[in-house]
This record gives structure tokens, sequence and C-alpha cells, in this order.
């Protein structure tokens, strides 16, 4: 039995693992903390899959493996494939009368970081959405290239300093808004489309087993505090993760049916902008004479987008 | 169950069809594709034969070749019968996952209809995309014409999902020429050509709830040489001999002879030409037309082009005087590969024989019997004077002023 009591933190967190301890992610890494959530969320059998990026490469190092459930990666644009091929292999097999356990329906999970979802595996994500294999996608979005040593990507938020888009002299640093990929994946129509964070573990594990419990393709946008390039002490995770939530810049919230948009998470007391900036390294220098009009730029954005899906979710659509 | 497809022991099939046959005969758990000129007729009517009821495997019409061939590696990692197929840009695009379904020992069999890759854009045949695939680590199967296409599909299947061998398998065949052209197939009945393929025997399935497994793990270097080094153990040691039994199965069955190396007046041949795909049966015509005129022309057709029989190829060159090495795709800075093949297979064997290149065909321009005639005179002057005659590499049905080089 792997799904835990949600009940408890402490009888979640000594839950029976699929997804072992020994692996090679950074200590304090979220990824480990959001698999983990994800694979436990269900008693059933799964078939996973990763993209290329932190997670596969600190997991799967031959000859040894952190998986204890059916794993498979391919490259770094087509971990939704890979599972989306094993999922029509289950269903030929299935009509055929070839499954070995034909009593059991596993779950098929693909796990990608941002890279792999919001830029350069797009395309087959899409595509997989499109043709609705029943399956979840589950992005780990730590805003940057974290496996390559921290590169931009499209998730990158406005201001981060990346290594391809250094702040210097002259320049504050990633010039690009974040992709809203929440918007772009419940366009699609996929039948569940949530934002998660490991912090708020109880909202996690309700919208992962809700995701199971959904047929078609569903989508999790994970945030991810990633201690090495977001720079922080790899102690804070979870406070990191907490300002995220709790300042809404990470706003938890689904959409069902491409349509009904559910905030799950309302903050007691909404801490402001600058209090999750100032604890990374990665906006540091945002602190400056030069650069601080744009902390307010950032409030300002957080505070629209939490309007808006405010509005998205009394409109009832 | 799929419904029965009456099939006529002789039926007009263009390469493309045979393919398909062959497909849905295997009765295919995946295929998933995406369509490309010359190719897309085999996704039709695979499509077709969904539609009908003749196939119930699943199809997932993929966005992108590379989508197909990544699907098609997790269908093959879950643990079931996996076929797609492919043209030149779709070819290159799928390359990527080319080398991962070959590394991850997975027995995909890939149709590719040979097509010229652009710039400039070309629909018609050439073998650019067969050898941009050389080092994939997949065997190569090639074809001649429409018949081929349909037994060597079925022979594609039953080696590559060989459990000495789990290696992807492409069958190769040339754009419109084979694909496009109707000829006589001879069939077999659906039941004794799934025989003839066997059942699909899982291994290592991702399916297998009971016993989970890990694929595509990270080999840095400490274990990539190795992996890489069985990966080409079994590429070299195990596929030849059993090609070879699959091919004497097929001829007990129907009596249809095919080699590892086809040979055609090769016996006493004082010059050969070698070359692969239509234009085999092409110069086997030429070399008959010379033989009437008493010239000793023998042709050696490529059937296997990976894994490269150079033992077998040497063996049926050893006797003769002059070579002709005949590649359809452009060498882009050094001699072409099939001259380099011979070259590799002939070096230390103590032969004479003067070898030389020639470039044809690309994008689909047709090789005319004159320009095999043309060929064949080289190689007598060569074989006469025991020395090159002409420039070691040459263009020929190139329009322009002459094109040859070393
Ligand atoms: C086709 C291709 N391009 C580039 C790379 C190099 N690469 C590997 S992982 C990676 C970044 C991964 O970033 P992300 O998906 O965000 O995952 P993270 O490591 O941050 O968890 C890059 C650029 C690759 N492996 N394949
Ligand atoms: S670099 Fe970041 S994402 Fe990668 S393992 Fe370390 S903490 Fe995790
Ligand atoms: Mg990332």
């Amino acid at each position: 039995m792997f799904q835990a009591k949600t009940k408890n933190l402490k009888n979640f967190s000594t839950s029976a693992e699929r997804f072992e301890g020994a692996n090679l992610l950074c200590p304090g890494c979220a990824h480990s903390i959001i698999v983990r959530e994800v694979l436990n969320a269900t008693n059933d059998n799964l078939i996973l899959a990763a993209s290329t990026g932190c997670l596969e490469v600190c997991t799967a190092v031959y000859p040894h493996t952190s998986w204890d459930a059916s794993w498979i990666h391919i490259g770094f644009e087509n971990g939704s494939s890979a599972v989306a091929g094993a999922e029509a292999m289950y269903k030929a097999l299935k009509n055929k009368g070839r499954l070995k356990q034909p009593d059991r329906t596993p779950k098929f999970v693909a796990f990608g970081g941002d890279g792999a979802t919001y830029d350069i595996g797009f395309q087959w994500i899409s595509g997989c959405f499109e043709r609705g294999h029943d399956m979840m996608y589950v992005c780990l979005d730590n805003e940057v290239y974290a496996n390559t040593g921290g590169q931009r990507s499209s998730s990158t938020p406005i201001g981060a300093s990346a290594t391809t888009t250094p702040a210097g002299r002259i320049s504050y640093g990633e010039k690009q808004n974040k992709k809203d990929i929440m918007a772009i994946m419940a366009a699609h129509g996929a039948p569940y489309v949530a934002q998660v964070a490991p912090n708020k573990w109880k909202d996690m594990v309700a919208k992962i087993q809700k995701g199971f419990a959904t047929e078609g393709p569903v989508f999790i946008n994970a945030m991810s505090a990633c201690t090495t390039e977001w720079k922080f002490a790899p102690e804070d995770t979870i406070a990191i993760s907490d300002l995220a939530t709790d300042s809404l810049v990470f706003p938890l919230y689904e959409i069902i049916d491409g349509t009904k948009l559910n905030i799950t998470y309302r903050p007691k007391n909404v801490i402001p902008v600058r209090d999750y900036l100032g604890a990374q390294g990665r906006f540091k220098h945002l602190f400056t004479k030069q650069n601080e009009y744009l902390i307010d730029e950032w409030q300002a954005r957080v505070d629209a987008k939490w309007e808006q899906l405010q509005r998205r979710e009394e409109a009832c659509l | 169950m799929a419904e029965l497809f009456e099939l006529h022991d002789i039926e007009v099939w263009d390469g493309n069809m045979a393919a398909s046959h062959a497909l849905r005969q295997a009765q295919v758990d995946v295929v998933a594709a995406y369509p490309i000129t010359p190719s897309t007729p085999i996704v039709e009517n695979y499509a077709n034969f969904m539609a009908n009821g003749y196939v119930d495997g699943e199809f997932v019409m993929a966005e992108s070749e590379h989508g197909a061939m990544s699907c098609c590696i997790g269908a093959s990692a879950a643990g079931g019968r996996v076929a797609t197929a492919t043209s030149s840009q779709g070819f290159a695009l799928m390359l990527e996952t080319l080398y991962s379904a070959s590394g991850m020992r997975l027995p995909i069999v890939l149709n590719v209809v040979n097509r010229a890759i652009g710039a400039p854009l070309n629909v018609n045949g050439d073998h650019s995309d067969m050898y941009m695939g050389r080092d994939s680590g997949w065997i190569q199967i090639d074809c001649y014409n429409p018949q081929d296409a349909y037994d060597m599909n079925l022979v594609a299947f039953r080696v590559s999902e060989d459990h000495d061998i789990r290696l992807p398998a492409m069958v190769h065949q040339d754009g419109f020429m084979t694909s496009h052209t109707a000829q006589r197939v001879k069939t077999l009945a659906d039941d004794v050509a799934y025989k003839f393929i066997g059942e699909f025997k899982p291994m290592n399935d991702m399916l297998d709830l009971d016993h989970p497994v890990t694929h595509g793990a990270q080999t840095e270097e400490d274990w990539h040489f190795e992996h890489k080094a069985r990966q080409h153990h079994a590429l070299m040691s195990a596929v030849l001999p059993k090609i070879q039994e699959a091919f004497d199965a097929l001829k007990a069955l129907t009596g249809r002879q095919y080699n590892i190396v086809e040979s055609y007046n090769m016996d006493d041949a004082d010059i050969a030409i070698v070359c692969m795909g239509t234009s085999v049966e092409t110069a086997e015509e030429v070399s008959n037309e010379l033989r009437a005129q008493g010239i000793k022309a023998g042709v050696v057709g490529i059937r296997i082009f990976r894994p490269f029989p150079l033992e077998q190829i040497a063996d049926v060159l050893k006797g003769c005087k002059a070579i002709a090495a005949l590649d359809r795709s452009s060498p882009n800075g050094t001699v072409g590969a099939l001259f380099n093949e011979l070259a590799g297979a002939l070096f230390n064997t103590g032969t004479h024989a003067v070898l030389t290149n020639y470039i044809y065909g690309l994008g689909g321009r047709d090789l005319t019997k004159s320009s095999l005639h043309s060929i064949y005179r080289d190689l007598q002057a060569n074989a006469e004077a025991g020395c090159p005659t002409t420039s070691l590499q040459q263009f020929t049905g190139l329009r322009g002023p002459k094109l040859s080089f070393f």
C-alpha cells in the first residue's frame, strides 16, 4: 500500500516508497518531494516517464535506479510521447487479451522540467493532449534549466538572473514574462489542469488523486523550488515554497474541462512579493536603486493575475 | 478479432501497399506514424484497415515524426509489436529517437520509403535518408521491388524481435520507383504470414506490473562504452545468421530466394556493379545485354546494408578485376558511402581489383541503361589496364559539364 492517509504529515512522509531516497538530487530539491507525493497518491501500479533533466539524470544512473515502478526516459522533449506510446500499448494488449495482469489498471504519468514542458517538449505534450491519451503530465517547474547549469527557460520570471540572461551592469536579467502554461493547457480542453506546490501537500494530493480519477489527459504544474539555481539554503525549500504560495506569486488553482476555474488556496495573510524575491539569490540584483522599480511591477503583475483568477472563478464559465 | 482480409495469391500492389499488408498480417499492436511523401500511403492504408476493422491494434496519429517514433519507443518498451513508416525530412526529424530505439534494444520495424533530403526540397527517391541512418544502430534491409517490400517486412519483424537480437529494423524501398509502382506480388495467407513472423514475446516489458523495469538509464564514461559495444556485438554476431535462417524459411514456404548479398551473373564476372534499390534490377538487365556480347559483367545488390556483410561481399567480388560502387546520395565532401564500405571489405583480401565510385540518381533522376553501359565500359577499360582509367569518383546522369574527383 502506497497511498498514505493524507490526514497526517508524519504518516504521509513515512509511507511506502516507489521512489527511493537513494538518488542524486541536491539535498532540499523539491523535485523529489513532488515525485514522492505524486507516486504516493495512488495504490495503483504506475508506468512512468521522465524527460531529460535533473530528475532523470539523478534517479537512473546505470547500474542503479531509484524507481520501483516501470520507468522510461528517451530524451529531453518526449517524455509525454513515451508515456502516450505505453498507454496505447496498454489499450492494444487489453483489447487483444494479452495483458499479464488484466485485473489491474495502471496509471500513466510523465514528468518533465519546465524546459521539457514550456519549451522544447511543448509540441509533443500538445499532441498527446489533443489526442486525449489517458495520462498525467507533471511539470516540475523550477523556472530554469537546472540540470545544465541554470539557463533561462520560457518559465523563468522577469528579473531572475539565469546563466543565459545574467543580471549585469546594464541588465536586470530575464526580460520576458513567464509563459502562462496553465491557460495554454486548459485551452487544449484537457479535463483537468491544476497548479500545485509541495508545501501545500494536502491540496496537492487531493489534486493528484482527482487527476488520477479523471479519464483523459491531465496536466499538473508543480512549483519546484530549486536550492541551487534559486540560491537559497537547502533546508529552506518549504519556507521558500510557503513564500511563493502566500505571496500569490504561485497561486494554487485548478481548471476543469478547460473552463471551470477553482482557486484552491487563499492565504490568510498575503505577504508582499518583495519578501519572496528577497529570499532568493537569483533576485538579489533587484534590490538596488536602479532595479527596485521592477519589484513594484512584480507586485502589480501578481495582484492583477490574482484578480483575474478570482474573476474567472466567479464567472463560472 | 480483426476482420479477415481476402487476398488473392497474386495481388497487384505498389511497394507501399505491400508494406501495409505485411503490417496488417503481422498484427502490429501499436502503429504511431506521421505522413510524408512518398511513405504517406502506408500510413493511409493502415488507417483504412483500421477504419474497416481489418486490424485491431492501436493507431496513434502523432503530431510529428519525432513524436511518432517517441510513441513507438514507449509502446515497444511497454511490451508489444510496433511499426511505423517515414521518409526523408521525417526521417531526419526522427533521427535523435532512432538512436534511442536501438540503444534501448527495442524491436521496432520502420519502413523507410527512400527520398532525397532538402535543401533543395525534393520529394523523389534517392538514398540520402537511408544513408543518414547507417550509424544509428538499426538493422537496414533493402528492397528492390514491391514483392521484396512485402517479404522483407515479414523478415524484419521476425529477426528484429528475436530475443538474441532485440534491435530495431528499417525496411527500405525506393520512393516512387518501388513505393508507387504497382507490380505483381505473391502473397501469403494471413495465418501463414503471421506464423512465419511468430508471436510477439515481450521482454523487460513495462506493462509487466509485477516486474518494474527502468528503460533509458544514464551511462557515462564508466558504462557507455560497454553498452555500445554490446549493441554492436549483437548487430555483428547475431543478425546475419538469423536473417539467413529467415531467408531459408521463407524459401521453404514460398520458393522465393533472398540472399544476404544478392549476386547476378557473378560466377565468372570480370567486372561488377554494386548498387542498391531499384538500380539493381536495371543493372541486371544491362549485364545480360553485355553477357550476350561476351562481356563478363555482373551485378551485386546490397540486400542488408546494416550490419554490412563485409565478408560475404568480399567473397562474391573476389574474382573481379574492376568494380564500380554506385552511390545514390550526395557524398558531400568525400567518396560515396558504398565505395567506402567496399574499400573496407576488399582491403587486406589480396584483391587487385580496381574500385571506382559513381554518384547517380540524386533527387529521383533516372538511372538509364545507357549510363550503366557507360559505367561498364569504364570498368572494362580499368580491368584491361589494371588501374583506374578514369577519376575515382564520377557523377553520372548529371546535366552540364562532366563532374569527377580524385
Ligand atoms: C535535444 C536536447 N537539447 C538540449 C539538451 C540539453 N539539456 C538536457 S536537460 C536540459 C535542461 C532541463 O531543464 P528542465 O526541463 O527545466 O529540467 P530541470 O533540470 O530544471 O529539472 C537541457 C538544456 C538535451 N538533452 N537534448
Ligand atoms: S539543481 Fe535544483 S532541480 Fe536540480 S537537483 Fe538540484 S535542487 Fe533539484
Ligand atoms: Mg527546470
